[in-house]
């Protein structure tokens, strides 16, 4: 579904992805660990096509189509869905509003909002005043009724108490259709994920280890959570897989 | 003379302390005057929709009472519910000799030349009191309407909230088609007595060279609740206009919100200032302007005279072009201690992050800039028509899609 070839970005005249390269099939989840600065948050960013991050070479292709030019709301058109993981608060624009203006073709947000408890945030403006949990929630319920192939999560438990982080994971699993067989999901994921903690509510088939612009180690996320916990990242990388 | 004519005579050249100076001798007096019609049938559809873009639906029904002006004839004034009175203010002075005592008492007539013309030279307005008690269910409708080309027109309204009572006016202000300038002088005075209730809605729509000088006073006696919706989309030459609320009895309460769009070319200087002069008044100014290119000074003042008063000032701007200026000026002035007094000023661009964030839900970038703008705008306003909310929503969605 999701393929990177050869990847250079520039953010502010700075160098930060080196050369990335992966795949991401249909019906898959991948995780993406990485120190702070190791260039995560910019491949996510990259992937949904934000002005400030630029491509001065490789390709992204998704679905078979080179998207690596396509201005961002033609890729959320085409089922790109990014939860941020500091989003703005846009002042004005109410959560009603917004989820109308997203939502896609034949998708209500009315089931999802009674089924999460988000009834009383629908008047309020977007992110304003949210806490962590509430925000999480909030872009969760967007990519919900956006109804992404790809989902794209930028730290989804950072911020997020214990009891709440259950809940997300149940939005997550379902944002990726978990409840189906592998071999019949039709969306894919790609998690960024600093605690790994993420991976007790929802199974992930492939971890990647991003150290200084490039994808350093590949392998089971559980396995790689499980080194980098025990070893820490400097290790992990040295192993050049 | 009256000792107000010879004030008004003394001011008669006196150049405004805020906004551009207009000339006088630019614009024609009204010869001609507009037959009266009590069922609306003197207007072609191209007035029709004119009109109905500040909420004249050239009805009486919905309506508690219905008043229109066109240049200085009164070619409506209709009461359609008991306990209120409207009246053409010069018929008004006739029939009581209280009128003209409250005139000139909340607005000096000698402020400046545009008050004095008021005075000197005054076409009419709008004379409203609502009895003692008596809750207006539905709004009072009132149009003060130009319709001839090159015109000044002089206004001076009164508006009586007896105690107790309350009342919605929504006044629709706007050109005929062809008039593409003009000048419109407004006074108004606003009394709200104990436990009173008032809110004025006002929607200006001119055209691109015409001047407006409201020049508006209110008081606000104990328990009264006063609040100030000024909305104003489209292009105008200029506008300058600071009402001036006192609130002066125990509890009293004042609101004033804008939402301004400043068009190339057109000059706004805006505001409003609260004096909260007795104890538990409050007071709260929110004012939100976008420049498309034009320029947009918005003030706020509040004084607090007394302890136990507390007040909020809210100016927020958008830039949307590189020729637009907005100039926020929020003062707070305390003047005792026990003031509680707040500003909050922000002026800017949209943000890049919120365009991308709204694009990466599947928006381009102009529905994005649309949604925000619409929304920057959105201040709630109780108490309109459905239709009219209607049609301000609709300007706003034109006004965000077309920048």
């Amino acid at each position: 579904m999701l393929e990177i070839e050869d990847l250079w970005v520039d953010v502010e005249e700075k160098e930060v992805l080196k050369g990335v390269k992966l795949q991401i099939p249909q019906g898959e989840t991948h995780i993406l660990f990485g120190k702070n600065g190791s260039g995560k948050s910019t491949l996510l960013m990259t992937i949904m096509g934000f002005a400030r991050y630029r491509v001065k070479q490789g390709r992204i292709a998704f679905s078979g189509r080179d998207i690596t030019h396509l201005p961002v709301y033609e890729r959320a058109r085409l089922g790109l869905g990014l939860a941020f993981q500091r989003p703005p608060v846009i002042r004005g624009v109410t959560m009603r509003d917004l989820l109308r203006e997203c939502s896609a073709a034949g998708i209500s947000s009315e089931q999802f909002v009674q089924q999460y408890n988000f009834s009383e945030f629908l008047d309020r403006d977007v992110n304003y005043g949210f806490s962590g949990g509430e925000l999480k929630r909030s872009e969760l319920l967007q990519l919900l009724v956006q109804d992404p192939l790809l989902v794209l999560l930028d730290e989804p438990e950072s911020g997020v108490d214990l009891e709440s982080l259950q809940l997300v994971g149940e939005i997550i699993g379902r944002l990726l259709q978990k409840e189906c067989r592998c071999e019949k999901r039709q969306k894919s994921g790609f998690i960024i994920s600093h605690t790994g903690f993420i991976l007790d509510y929802i199974h992930a088939d492939r971890g990647y280890v991003l150290s200084d612009g490039q994808i350093r180690c590949f392998g089971h996320p559980l396995e790689l959570l499980s080194d980098i916990k025990n070893m820490g990242y400097e290790e992990c990388i040295q192993c050049q897989r | 003379m009256s000792e107000i004519k010879q004030k008004a005579e003394k001011a008669r050249d006196k150049k405004a302390l805020l906004g551009a100076d207009v000339n006088l001798k630019d614009f024609a007096r009204p010869k001609e005057s507009w037959d009266y019609d009590s069922e609306f049938q003197k207007f072609d559809n191209k007035e029709r929709d004119q009109l109905l873009r500040v909420g004249v639906e050239l009805t009486d029904v919905e309506h508690a009472a219905t008043f229109m002006q066109a240049d200085a004839s009164v070619v409506h004034c209709q009461v359609n519910m008991p306990g209120i009175e409207v009246l053409p203010v010069a018929e008004a002075i006739n029939r009581y000799d209280w009128v003209a005592d409250h005139l000139w008492r909340l607005v000096p007539v000698d402020t400046d030349k545009y008050t004095a013309q008021a005075e000197l030279e005054l076409d009419n307005g709008f004379f409203i009191r609502v009895q003692p008690g008596v809750q207006m269910t539905l709004p009072v409708e009132t149009c003060l309407y130009m319709r001839t080309h090159g015109l000044a027109q002089h206004i001076h309204n009164l508006i009586v909230v007896e105690p107790g009572a309350s009342l919605h006016v929504i006044t629709g202000c706007t050109v005929h088609p062809v008039v593409s300038t003009g000048l419109h002088i407004g006074v108004s005075e606003f009394y709200v007595r104990a436990g009173g209730r008032l809110t004025s809605t006002m929607i200006h729509n001119w055209a691109k060279d015409v001047h407006v000088r409201p020049r508006t006073a209110v008081l606000v006696e104990e328990a009264g609740r006063f609040i100030s919706n000024y909305i104003l989309l489209k292009p105008v030459g200029s506008v300058q206009t600071y009402p001036t609320v006192t609130l002066q009895g125990k509890g009293a309460v004042a609101r004033i919100n804008s939402i301004l769009v400043a068009h190339p070319g057109s000059e706004l200087d805006i505001g409003g200032k609260v004096i909260l002069d007795a104890p538990q008044t409050r007071a709260e100014i929110i004012s939100r302007s976008v420049t498309v290119g034009g320029v947009c000074v918005s003030r706020g003042h509040l004084i607090g005279m007394v302890p136990e008063v507390k007040a909020h000032l809210e100016c927020r701007g958008l830039i949307l072009s590189e020729n637009g200026v907005i100039y926020a000026v929020p003062e707070l002035e305390g003047r005792t201690a026990g003031v509680e007094m707040s500003h909050e000023a922000a002026v800017g661009r949209i943000a890049a992050e919120e365009i991308e964030y709204l694009m990466a839900r599947g928006m381009d970038e102009d529905q994005a800039v649309a949604a925000i703008v619409r929304g920057f705008l959105k201040v709630k306003i109780e108490g309109l028509p459905p239709g009219l909310e209607e049609e301000i929503d609709q300007t706003i969605r034109e006004t965000g899609h077309g920048l």
